[in-house]
């Protein structure tokens, strides 16, 4: 076992973990590569990829623009629903490179995410699998598929990033 | 006319008084006994819809939802035809189907093994010796609702005695065929779709569905994330619009006149947004004609159409509601596709309803917050009423029935009327 790579992937993962919480998203959106995709998807096949849930209904399918606007939503004031914005606390674990060729790694990860808004405590439990592309300047984002553990079931609005 | 702005104590409340020309009485969104009385009077005794026929494409295909609060599957048996009948086993009540979808040939109970057809009929109960003469299988299938379809959409009741779905449909009927246009010359097919819950009554939302008014306010971020000529387009509320009470608490909200008829005006430049997508399109190579339909029918209808009291059919999607509690109600937003249609046009479609709808999406959520806090409002001021005389001035009677500009509240109160007719069993 590589763990040399396991401890920069882990510490790349980990700062953007933090940023989200923390509501850095114009340096989340910095680390993404140009044709990154960020989704969270309904269907529970761990199979599928990028390609294939292109084709199916997700909770986001978000490429570079899209994620440009979710974070000028999420930060406008505009929206009624995060008005006050939730306050979240993430942890990551469990991280295992599943393929590296040089160009790419992927990672699956474990995420464990508490949200707190107005009068509620929530809880998104999610296996999160990252392709990390390497650049001269380190990681990028290349892709982010959040698998909520309950994604097939009815949920309430999620007003931040996962 | 003095209005009367007190309302009467709860214990001696005649239903009738609860809904007026131009407004409804608090305890609609709040009294557990009015909704049990809903379940039974409206859900238990009206058409109800239950799926899209793209849901139950092939036999064996089934389909688990609800009528009001009871349980049900909706399946396809060899014969082409649709059934809808009670999750619940006729030995000791046990669901039978637990799936959300799914194709089978039969329905096993997981209990005692009792096993049932797609239609619903007893085939096998395993021991059946000690049963000796005792149990007829011919008496006890799964119970079957009364179904009817139009425009491909299926529809359920617990009723023999009220009218052919038809004559229930009345002038929502054309609005039904506008709306499946957005096929764009395919079928069109359910795809998949967003659930939600809310805390708050089902009325809630049955009354958003033709809400023009919330739009500017509750979806400006959805606003400031479109282009500026979707932004103008969507822009409608002075605009030229309307709101139609198509009877039986039934009715439509008209946004976008140029969008009512997705057949016509092909010739009208096509959309920035849809440039890229009609380019790949005609990369594809399918010819001008057909790259137009697609792309004029890829956003969907210029309208919302509110079928009392669970379905509408809503610009690009279908929202089912279902009622849970006096305070809860969850919320379904099926996607909708064009079946065999271009991949491309499909991705656009999908992307178009993550873009909105979802606990993700840029829309839904202000929505569901917005009447989160009505329910939560509604607490207060329980003498109070919720105003529904928006547009009543301006309202003008029309060959459907009435119409008021496109933000009035013409919609809300023929759906109280309604709801009035069926709880009180008087006209
Ligand atoms: S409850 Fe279904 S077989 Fe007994
Ligand atoms: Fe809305």
């Amino acid at each position: 076992m590589n763990t040399q790579l396991l401890t920069e992937v882990s510490a790349f993962l980990w700062q953007e973990a933090d940023m989200l919480d923390h509501h850095d998203y114009q340096d989340w959106l910095a680390q993404w590569t140009a044709d990154g995709l960020y989704i969270v998807p309904i269907d529970p096949d761990v199979a599928s990829g990028p390609a294939d849930l292109a084709d199916r209904l997700n909770y986001a399918y978000d490429d570079a623009d899209m994620r440009a606007k979710r974070v000028a939503r999420l930060t406008s004031g505009e929206s009624v629903s995060t008005q006050p914005a939730s306050r979240t606390v993430r942890s990551l674990s469990r991280f295992r490179i599943l393929a590296d060729d040089g160009a790419a790694i992927t990672v699956r990860a474990a995420q464990h995410l508490r949200e707190f808004r107005k009068e509620t405590l929530r809880d998104y439990t999610a296996d999160v699998t990252y392709e990390l592309a390497r650049t001269g300047d380190g990681f990028r984002l290349k892709s982010k598929i959040v698998r909520l553990v309950n994604s097939t079931d009815a949920l309430h609005s999620i007003g931040y990033i996962l | 006319m003095a209005i009367d702005l007190k309302a009467p104590p709860a214990a001696s409340r005649d239903l009738a008084d609860l809904v007026r020309a131009d407004r409804a009485h608090t305890s609609l969104y709040t009294d557990p006994a009015i909704f049990e009385q809903e379940m039974d009077r409206i859900f238990a005794s009206c058409w109800v819809w239950v799926a899209h026929v793209s849901e139950v494409k092939e036999a064996g295909d089934y389909k688990s939802t609800y009528v009001g609060r009871q349980p049900v599957v909706v399946v396809r048996d060899r014969k082409q035809k649709i059934h809808v009948l009670l999750n619940r086993c006729r030995h000791r009540a046990a669901t039978v189907c637990e799936e959300k979808k799914g194709r089978t040939n039969s329905f096993v109970c997981p209990y005692h093994g009792w096993s049932y057809g797609l239609d619903g009929s007893l085939r096998g109960v395993p021991h059946p010796e000690s049963y000796g003469q005792c149990l007829d299988k011919g008496e006890y299938p799964l119970k079957s609702l009364r179904v009817e379809e139009y425009a491909g959409m299926v529809f359920a009741t617990f009723r023999e005695d009220i009218e052919p779905l038809a004559d229930w449909l009345g002038p929502a009927k054309k609005w039904m065929d506008l709306f499946m246009k957005q096929g764009g010359g395919y079928p069109i097919k359910v795809a998949g779709e967003h659930r939600f819950r809310f805390p708050g009554n089902w009325k809630i939302q049955l009354e958003n569905t033709t809400d023009g008014y919330h739009f500017p306010v509750v979806h400006k971020s959805f606003l400031s994330s479109v282009d500026e000529q979707t932004e103008r387009m969507l822009d409608f509320v002075n605009g030229p619009g309307f709101v139609e009470d198509l009877g039986n608490g039934h009715s439509v909200m008209v946004m976008i006149p140029e969008l009512v008829d997705l057949e016509e005006n092909l010739d009208a430049p096509v959309p920035a947004r849809f440039a890229e997508l009609a380019e790949e399109l005609r990369k594809e190579g399918h010819d001008e004609a057909k790259v137009r339909r697609i792309v004029r029918a890829v956003g969907g209808s210029g309208f919302n159409l509110n079928l009392f009291p669970n379905i509408a059919c809503s610009m690009a999607f279908f929202r089912v509601l279902r009622p849970v509690s006096v305070n809860e109600t969850e919320i379904h937003h099926a996607v909708i596709t064009m079946d065999g249609g271009p991949a491309a046009a499909n991705r656009a479609r999908l992307r178009l309803h993550e873009h909105f709808q979802g606990p993700m999406g840029f829309g839904t959520p202000d929505d569901s917050e917005a009447w989160e806090r009505v329910q939560k409002g509604a607490q207060a001021g329980t003498d109070l009423w919720i105003l529904l005389n928006r547009g009543l001035p301006g309202e003008r009677v029309t060959e459907d029935g009435r119409a008021g500009d496109v933000s009035a509240e013409t919609g809300m109160r023929a759906a109280y009327q309604q709801w009035k007719k069926l709880m009180t069993g008087r006209g």
